[in-house]
């Protein structure tokens, strides 16, 4: 069955979505029939085991893979329905990434990196400028702009992944794992810094993790299991 | 987005990636630069052969002058003509003439054996017996040291190529011609020019030397403008007392060198797109390892936004960049030890030496510098493709 909240004017609407993977002539069926809606300004977390299909789903979302069936809707665009090309357009107007591992380009500074989705804008050049100004300040790394990501500790690599994620002020940032890699004290920080881009900037997050601290930042938290989601974690 | 501008930013993005992550990946990305530059260098070498012995055709003749051969004579070799045939050729319309007659001189060939200075081998020398016009129907002929021969006297003069190339062409030492030591007294230019390559002697001399009578095998003119040759060729080819093959001289160096030059562009092809082959799996394994080991990273900007257009453009301009800096290596390196290299090679047409240099021409430079896009670009497609085709979702999670 599903879970989900029930607002019509919803931000994300998924509706009867499964995922069927092949590995040679065996079907593997990660998503079934899955219902979820979020709304705008909410923070999200998705939890449950691994391999439950957390990644699966929020790829579905960000239109990085497309659902053997059902309809994945954002901001009243059927995503599952957009063309390679388009739904690269796409994904850099409307969707901002956070990467578990950061996903940071080694040989580029921490501006630079951030800039990179504003390359696919028609920003002149000191607009950019400002833009990553702005969301260096917001994560609280403007000191440290000018240098290279081997240089930052892990908690500052991934404030440098999330101001990349929110430059371009998209409509939905999703965070794959923001917090695996990290150790406790810097996995709070980015619990605290994507609660506070939240509440105090309004941005819609759906944040898959499995952080037991996530909860307690998120608005509101659902479990997936064996492809079915609940608002109450497995026993 | 859209606009070519915004797509041509997104390639200039990537492409940076791809140029900064070179020193990570330095031993394939050398692999491949040492590669292509092996093959330009190659390709640019031989073919400065081919060049070289172009340049020296192409000096040696000028459209106002012509050379009368016997119909159906491909060269020199097997031609022939007696005294009255060549007076009756230096008599046509169209022939220049100065206070002392036609600008016309008949001319004897014949070869001799000198030992190369490279390699101490016998190779077939040309000796040309001349009549006291031939410095005026050839260009740019001059005395460079020495003096001339004597007319009637047993003295050669050596062109500066022959003098070079071959043993035994000094100044004040002797060859043996026929039963006879001649003296070389001197030595003289024609412009980089096939006289250079010849020795000349006093055409009678030549005939009583080899028995041939009052014989000769060619008769070169200069005519009073280039557009007198057809006036010319005419008034030869009507007259019932000749049976001959009237050619601009230009055009007679033209047709000498085609054999060769085939030949060489041939080989040098042929070597140059087998070592290519070679040159492009490198480039290959090179893309292939540069899309590996950027697996995430292209990933993650497909997931920012990137298109898969963007990456394979990116992909092959970097690829194309390596190469022809492989390319510009290669053609330097063949500038630097072919360029004037001083030579010489037999004639296939006349069996004899000609001495030349090596000409590593702007032309060929570029190319070299062709062929190195084109291994570029071959071994750049497919893993461009393969990382347009990546699954990103699969990618980004790549360690």
């Amino acid at each position: 069955m599903n879970e989900s909240g029930t607002d019509n004017g919803a931000l994300v609407h998924v509706d009867g979505v499964g995922k069927v993977f092949h590995r040679g002539s065996e079907d593997i069926h990660v998503l079934t029939d899955l219902h979820l809606q979020v709304p705008a300004g909410e923070f999200l977390a998705l939890m449950g085991p691994s391999g439950s299909g957390k990644t699966t789903l929020l790829n579905l979302i960000g239109g990085l893979d497309r659902p053997t069936e059902g309809s994945v809707t954002i901001a009243g665009e059927s995503v599952h329905q957009l063309s390679d090309r388009r739904l690269a357009g796409w994904r850099a107007r409307h969707i901002g990434f956070v990467f578990q591992l950061y996903n940071l380009m080694p040989t580029l500074t921490t501006e630079r990196n951030v800039e990179l989705p504003l390359l696919l804008t028609h920003l002149s050049k000191s607009e950019r400028k400002k833009h990553v100004a702005a969301a260096l300040a917001m994560v609280g790394l403007s000191h440290r702009a000018g240098h290279y990501p081997r240089t930052l500790s892990g908690g500052e690599q991934q404030r440098a992944g999330i101001a990349r994620g929110i430059v371009t002020d998209p409509t939905l940032l999703l965070c794959d794992e923001p917090t695996g890699d990290l150790d406790r004290k810097a996995g709070d920080e980015i619990l605290k810094l994507l609660h506070a881009l939240n509440r105090e900037h309004g941005k819609t997050i759906i944040m898959v993790t499995h952080d037991p601290h996530a909860p307690a930042r998120a608005a509101r938290t659902v479990y997936l299991n064996k492809g079915q989601l609940s608002s109450e974690p497995l026993a | 987005m859209t606009g070519p501008l915004h797509w041509i930013l997104q390639v200039g993005a990537i492409t940076k990636f791809g140029l900064l992550s070179i020193p990570q990946r330095r031993g394939a990305v050398t692999a491949t630069v040492i590669g292509v530059a092996g093959v330009v260098a190659v390709l640019v070498g031989v073919l400065s052969i081919a060049a070289g012995f172009q340049k020296v055709m192409a000096v040696s003749g000028s459209p106002d002058s012509a050379i009368v051969l016997r119909s159906g004579a491909d060269s020199e070799m097997v031609s022939g003509f007696g005294r009255d045939q060549t007076r009756v050729i230096g008599d046509a319309p169209g022939v220049a003439r100065n206070d002392r007659g036609p600008l016309s001189s008949a001319e004897l060939f014949v070869i001799i054996n000198l030992p190369k200075r490279a390699t101490g081998l016998d190779a077939n020398v040309p000796l040309r017996g001349i009549e006291s016009a031939a410095w005026q129907v050839r260009d740019d002929m001059q005395i460079v040291q020495g003096r001339m021969f004597e007319w009637g006297k047993d003295e050669v003069i050596v062109g500066s190529g022959a003098a070079r190339e071959f043993a035994g062409l000094n100044v004040g030492s002797k060859i043996k011609v026929g039963r006879y030591e001649w003296p070389v007294v001197g030595v003289f230019s024609a412009k980089g020019g096939v006289p250079e390559s010849e020795i000349w002697s006093d055409a009678k001399v030549l005939q009583a030397a080899y028995n041939r009578g009052d014989s000769f095998q060619s008769v070169r003119v200069r005519l009073n403008s280039p557009g007198a040759f057809q006036e010319f060729k005419d008034s030869l080819t009507s007259n019932p007392q000749l049976n001959v093959k009237v050619i601009r001289q230009s055009d007679y160096y033209v047709e000498q060198s085609e054999t060769l030059t085939r030949l060489i562009a041939t080989l040098g092809f042929l070597i140059a797109f087998l070592m290519a082959i070679g040159a492009v799996f490198s480039a290959l394994n090179t893309m292939y390892s540069a899309v590996a080991a950027r697996t995430r990273e292209i990933a993650t900007l497909r997931a920012l936004g990137f298109g898969s257009g963007a990456v394979v453009v990116s992909l092959l301009i970097e690829a194309l960049l390596l190469a022809v800096v492989g390319g510009v290596i290669g053609g330097s390196l063949a500038y630097l030890a072919f360029n004037n290299l001083h030579t010489s090679t037999m004639n296939f047409q006349s069996f004899s030496q000609v001495a030349f240099a090596f000409q590593v021409t702007p032309r060929l430079l570029v190319r070299g510098v062709v062929w190195a896009a084109v291994i570029g670009l071959i071994g750049g497609l497919f893993p461009a493709i393969r990382a347009a085709r990546l699954p990103v979702a699969l990618a980004l999670r790549e360690l």
